[in-house]
């Protein structure tokens, strides 16, 4: 492996020191950012350009020649409903749907998520023995993949699965909890908070860790309670860390995919259908494709996600001072 | 309220375990059964039949009926223990069932058979792992295609990831130019577009290129990420710039004091972004799924959830191919567990 990437590297070696010589060494920096700024120009600037040009143009055509300008009428399309808050007024119902589906989902898998991940992390941060094995087993389901995980709990909660086995134990009723709307969505804000949480309580950790032990010491001596010093101390030292990971669960909130959909399709009905779902429904696998209608859902859904990594940046940057 | 403030506050406990000790020893064990046992219990059902995995309640082992050959018959007949009737206590083997009853014969004089009621008899079990779960990937299904597959986009992806963000790093951090901060924020500016929300251009532009149901489809987006340009920066800055004058000094090319010194110098952070790539790519999910459509292109994770999807499709074989598809990744875990923390800690996840 490591000789294929030498060889790899000295192919190059010929051509770039002729480069070299005829660009100088200072004009080599271009040549080196080339291949990165060439695929960030293709695959990231160029697309939020023509997301614009495909919202603003109608019609199931993927290429630009074959598509017709049709103004805002995308936009049009998904803002009209007669009250935002019953989706079965709207238009496109499906969208403010998964609007709805989205904002509830990042609620309360926010909400429990940093609630459980601070918890964890405060335990973890006491005095334990074996702390490391028990960090990496809150953190290991971080690393499986969406649709292991949507399996994992599928299995679970099938009908012949644990889960029923558990209240068949004690003598209830089994549920069909993949049939049942509010169950599903349940499920779903459980089981993503259960494969994300690892990786929130790990930065609450390093936050907790980062507090100077004689802040601790200095409200023993002056004999402060502990709820006190936890709210005294704990939290507003923790306050910056809290607020970076508040703004990074958003932003993966609001694009939250692949285990939902692997895990209930979406359904029953539309139960569980997100923003991105939306967006890959009309777009990719529904037919006719309306890939404007697809855009525009994506540029409403951008915009929000632009705030929040100014949001991000700013926290981080608050927190590296702080 | 007051014992949980207590719990959340205390940082250490004297004088032995106390109750806060036992709520956190507690706290921490739940933990261990809820993560692990999902998939501890996803492991175990792996090993289990198809007849197994659908019986209600679901036991802990892999259970398998026994069989026996009898000669007159082609296939191996299942074996029961008669329960109830007047064959009570005999051991039968199955020829047939018919409804409610059952046509059994006795193995030891396998020309006389009798019926029993299908409620007089229970099943003769061993402990056995139900393998063929596994080896049937390989035989029905085109697993060693999409595992190939994965292997090629994971790996792929990786190097070229590594080398064209290590080059920008590299200018990035080594050389003052006109342009730089323009560069700078440029990448920024990549970090606030992800993938999810240009789907439908970059599919276009995939199209365009030929990419579309095509590996390089999957691997050549993906490829150049703001993330490692960061990580990489912020490691390459603290490598001193006299070691770079130093090598210019003895007539080194810029190519080489890239890929001889820089590169091995930032071995640490360069370690740390091949694995967080790896992870990436292999549980790569949403892209994956609009650019590849044939069958023979998919990786294991579309694989999985298209398997999961057809109604024939069945559980014993779809519970070992996830056990599977997280193999690899569980194995990277468990060797290189902590530069994957610190790894994830630094970057913001993705």
């Amino acid at each position: 492996m490591l000789g294929l990437l030498t060889s790899i590297m000295r192919v190059f070696e010929i051509p770039m020191a002729f480069l070299q010589r005829i660009l100088g060494i200072k004009h080599l920096a271009w040549v080196f950012l080339a291949p990165n700024l060439i695929l960030f120009f293709l695959f990231a600037f160029l697309p939020v350009f023509l997301n614009v040009v495909y919202a603003l143009t109608g019609g199931d055509q993927i290429l630009l020649r074959d598509r017709a300008f049709v103004g805002a009428d995308n936009f049009a399309v998904l803002a009209s409903c007669d009250n935002y808050l019953d989706p079965n007024t709207c238009q496109k119902d499906l969208f403010w749907r998964a609007v709805h589906n989205t904002g509830w989902f990042i609620v309360l898998q926010i909400g429990f998520m940093i609630g459980f991940s601070l918890l964890t992390a405060l335990v973890l941060n006491r005095d334990i023995r074996a702390r490391g094995f028990f960090r990496s087993v809150f953190f290991f389901p971080v690393l499986l993949s969406p649709v292991v995980v949507a399996l994992i709990w599928k299995w679970i909660l099938q009908r012949h699965g644990l889960m029923n086995a558990g209240l068949d134990a004690m003598g209830l009723e089994p549920v069909l909890w993949m049939l049942e709307r509010e169950w599903t969505f349940f499920w779903s804000v459980f089981l993503s908070i259960w494969a994300h949480m690892g990786f929130y309580t790990l930065i609450l950790l390093a936050g907790l860790q980062a507090i100077p032990r004689d802040v601790y010491e200095a409200a023993l001596m002056d004999a402060a309670t502990p709820f006190r010093t936890f709210s005294r101390i704990t939290l507003p030292l923790l306050m910056p860390t809290m607020l970076v990971v508040m703004v990074l669960a958003l932003i993966k909130g609001v694009q939250t995919f692949d285990e939902v959909y692997a895990f209930s399709g979406g359904g029953p009905g539309s139960a569980t259908t997100l923003l991105i779902q939306y967006v890959y429904e009309t777009g990719f696998a529904g037919a006719p494709r309306l890939f404007g209608l697809a855009s525009a859902a994506s540029i409403m859904l951008a915009l929000v996600l632009v705030v929040l990594t100014g949001l991000q940046l700013w926290a981080t940057r608050k927190n590296a001072d702080g | 309220m007051g014992k949980i403030n207590t719990f959340l506050t205390r940082t250490r406990g004297r004088n032995g375990p106390d109750i806060m000790d036992w709520l956190t020893y507690g706290y921490l064990f739940l933990g261990v059964a809820l993560m692990f046992g999902p998939v501890l219990w996803l492991l175990a059902s792996s090993f289990k039949t198809e007849a197994e995995l659908n019986s209600f309640p679901p036991r802990l082992l892999p259970y398998k009926q026994e069989m026996i050959t009898v000669t007159g018959y082609d296939d191996p007949l299942p074996l029961y223990i008669v329960t109830e009737g007047e064959h009570a206590g005999r051991t039968v083997a199955q020829v047939k069932r018919i409804g409610l009853s059952a046509k059994v014969l006795d193995p030891e004089n396998p020309t006389e058979t009798f019926k029993i009621k299908t409620s007089e008899r229970e099943a003769v079990e061993r402990v056995a792992l139900a393998t063929e779960n596994y080896t049937e990937l390989f035989e029905k299904f085109d697993f060693l295609r999409y595992f190939w597959n994965s292997t090629f986009i994971t790996l792929t992806a990786t190097i070229i990831m590594l080398i064209f963000n290590s080059m920008a790093a590299f200018a990035l951090s080594k050389y003052e130019f006109r342009g730089r901060t323009i560069v700078l924020a440029l990448v920024i500016g990549v970090l606030m577009v992800p993938q999810t929300v240009v789907l439908v251009p970059l599919f276009m532009i995939a199209k365009e290129l030929y990419l579309i149901d095509t590996l390089w489809g999957v691997i050549l987006p993906g490829a150049a990420t703001p993330t490692g340009v960061f990580l990489l920066r912020q490691y390459m800055l603290t490598i001193p710039d006299e070691i770079l004058d130093a090598a210019r000094m003895d007539k080194a090319s810029e190519w080489k004091i890239y890929w001889r010194i820089i590169l091995p110098l930032s071995a640490p952070a360069i370690a740390v972004l091949a694995i967080l790539a790896i992870m990436w790519r292999w549980n790569d999910f949403l892209w994956p799924l609009i650019a590849l459509s044939r069958n023979e292109n998919y990786t294991l994770q579309l694989a999985l959830n298209s398997f999961q999807g057809e109604l024939d499709t069945e559980w014993s074989n779809l519970l070992a191919m996830t056990i599977l598809t997280l193999t690899p990744i569980a194995l990277v875990f468990a060797f290189l567990q902590k530069y994957i923390a610190t790894g994830i800690a630094s970057t913001g996840g993705k």
